[in-house]
């Protein structure tokens, strides 16, 4: 007992030492959480900023007058090319793209999921594996022949053949989500409901689907901020008028024409970044349960 | 009826089955075979040889991408994972803000890399951005121009790529930390011995399968490294910042070379399954151990 004491007592340190050392811990973190948020800050104080306040002041200082003239220009006004109606347009595309195809990829994901952890049948882990394996592939390697399929199809340049490649290519995600989560419900409970006379859907409407929300939560949320944020889809398979924000974005950014409008700019970024951004903040632990879930078991 | 009742679970996978077949593999498939044709602005399916592969190996551009990659990759990569295990060994020391600071770290994750990229173009700006606040603190003389000068323009990308990732990789070594037997840590203070090396000692070495996924993924995010480096620097100055993925872009879409666009995503394909494949084999062989 006395020999335990004295050596923990060994090891504590002076209480102003640990005082300090304690301050100095705080002050590192904080100084962290400032480099992250810098960004943040600079593109906001520099959207609310008019162009010659821009030019003259610095790039850390707060705006002396604030103006919204860059947010309306960006959301109404900006130039993407010839056009310039700014990024509401595109903002609407990525809507339009993004909730048919999380929903869709969603749903199949489930099915799948319910069918890989719970009807097992010879052959389903090779097709796992195959699926999961499509995760992995650099989407470069499907480029080509995509941009020839979606052609073909008859859907090359339109909003509904982005939200089949998103489709398509969320399959192995949503899958992943799926299938690990109904692999920990006990499989008694189909034998007990086949027992009892339920079917494949009928277990899956009234026994997994209520089950399901958190895993739902997470797959919708991932795949939301996957195809919000996609650009090489985009650019690759969208023409002018069916360009996603993101896309515009970059075209707003990098148009070479006029004055380069720093402060259009920034808000316009920040627009593209809201929505995702909005969920991050509302629903952060599923977000990041989604991150990692998808990175480690994948 | 019955055949029907017993196949329903093979008929609702089988779509999926059919898609990732032909999306997937067919199209690697396709990919691949292009890569070995002489094909330019349209694809041809003549199988000459390996043609567009020695052409690319001979391209200095394509010389630069693969340069680039492994200095961003490398770069990124490291400096990732030590900021991440870094924060997150900090974070794990009963901070009371924990949350906060925790969502802070990671929000840039949320973010599409167009808007990171956006974002440090603008601060990087030799003008108007950083180089100009530290001149207006007195330094009159300070110069970087890091976005515009050739050779150091992919060190920018380097760190607008580690600004959006490191929170991510702090997140994922936060929960390593957490799930490491506590009881082992209390023995282990119990006997006196002093925090560092209870995390050089056990803690660190207990983690090695997050290291392991925290790799795979920042070396996966990497390879695909595509928007910031369009929004970043366009690819340039001139081509100095090209990665194999904004190499095939260009062949694809603006150069009209689909032949090098194949063979260099077959490339990029090797790249990442060199480094996917025995991660993905080990954790199947473990699950059906």
């Amino acid at each position: 007992m006395t020999d335990i004491s004295a050596r923990t007592r060994a090891n504590q340190q002076s209480p102003t030492a640990r005082i300090a050392l304690r301050w100095g811990l705080y002050a590192i973190l904080f100084i962290f959480a400032l480099y992250y948020l810098m960004p943040l800050f600079v593109m906001l104080t520099t959207s609310l900023k008019s162009l010659e306040e821009i030019r003259t002041g610095s790039l850390v200082a707060l705006p002396r007058s604030v103006t919204f003239e860059a947010w309306a220009t960006a959301w109404s006004g900006a130039c993407t090319g010839i056009k310039c109606e700014g990024l509401q347009p595109y903002f609407w595309n990525s809507v339009l793209l993004a909730v048919p195809a999380v929903l869709i990829s969603t749903l199949i994901g489930a099915m799948n999921g319910y069918v890989i952890a719970q009807w097992r049948f010879k052959g389903a882990n090779l097709i796992f594996s195959l699926m999961l394996f499509g995760c992995f592939i650099p989407f470069q390697v499907v480029l080509l022949p995509m941009a020839r399929t979606l052609g073909f199809l008859n859907i090359a340049g339109t909003i509904p053949g982005l939200i089949f490649v998103h489709v398509i290519y969320g399959i192995g995600f949503t899958t992943l989500f799926f299938r690990n989560y109904y692999v920990t419900i006990p499989s008694d409970l189909v034998k007990a409901a086949k027992i009892d006379g339920a079917g494949f859907f009928r277990i899956f409407w009234s026994i997994f689907l209520p089950l399901s929300l958190p895993i739902v939560v997470v797959t919708v949320i991932w795949q939301f901020t996957q195809i919000w944020n996609d650009f090489l889809f985009g650019v690759s398979f969208s023409q002018a008028g069916t360009q996603p924000i993101t896309v515009a974005l970059n075209n707003i950014v990098n148009s070479t024409t006029g004055v380069k409008e720093y402060n259009v700019d920034m808000a316009a970024a920040i627009i593209a970044a809201l929505p995702t951004l909005f969920v991050y903040v509302v629903a952060g632990k599923y977000f990041i349960r989604g991150l990692t879930a998808g990175s480690v078991k994948g | 009826m019955l055949w029907l009742e017993r196949h329903v679970p093979k008929l609702v996978l089988a779509p999926s089955f059919v898609a990732v077949l032909i999306f997937v593999y067919g199209f690697i498939g396709w990919t691949a075979w292009v890569s070995f044709t002489r094909s330019r602005l349209m694809p041809n399916y003549d199988i000459v040889g390996p043609i567009q592969y020695e052409r690319l190996f001979a391209s200095p551009r394509w010389d630069t991408a693969m340069n680039n990659l492994f200095i961003f990759g490398v770069l990124f990569i490291v400096t990732s994972m030590v900021l991440g295990l870094m924060l997150a060994i900090f974070l794990d020391q009963k901070i009371r803000t924990e949350g906060v600071l925790r969502t802070i770290y990671l929000y840039p994750m949320a973010l599409s890399l167009i808007v990171t990229g956006t974002a440090w173009k603008w601060i990087l700006n030799p003008g108007l951005g950083f180089e100009s606040v530290v001149r207006g603190w007195g330094f009159e003389t300070f110069t970087f121009d890091w976005l515009i000068n050739p050779d150091m323009a992919i060190y920018t990308v380097v760190i607008a790529g580690v600004w959006q990732a490191s929170g991510f990789v702090m997140a994922l070594f936060l929960a390593g930390l957490r799930s490491v037997d506590e009881e082992i840590i209390k023995a282990a203070q119990v006997d006196g011995i002093p925090t560092h090396r209870i995390y050089s000692a056990i803690i660190i070495p207990s983690m090695a399968p997050i290291f392991l996924s925290a790799f795979i993924v920042l070396a996966h995010l990497a390879i695909k490294s595509f928007d910031l480096v369009i929004a970043l620097t366009g690819g340039g100055p001139g081509y100095a910042t090209d990665l194999p993925a904004t190499y095939m872009y260009a062949m694809a879409f603006s150069r009209g070379d689909i032949g090098q666009a194949a063979s260099s995503a077959m490339v990029m394909m090797g790249v990442v399954f060199a480094i996917v494949v025995p991660y993905l084999y080990s954790e199947l062989r473990a699950k059906n151990d």
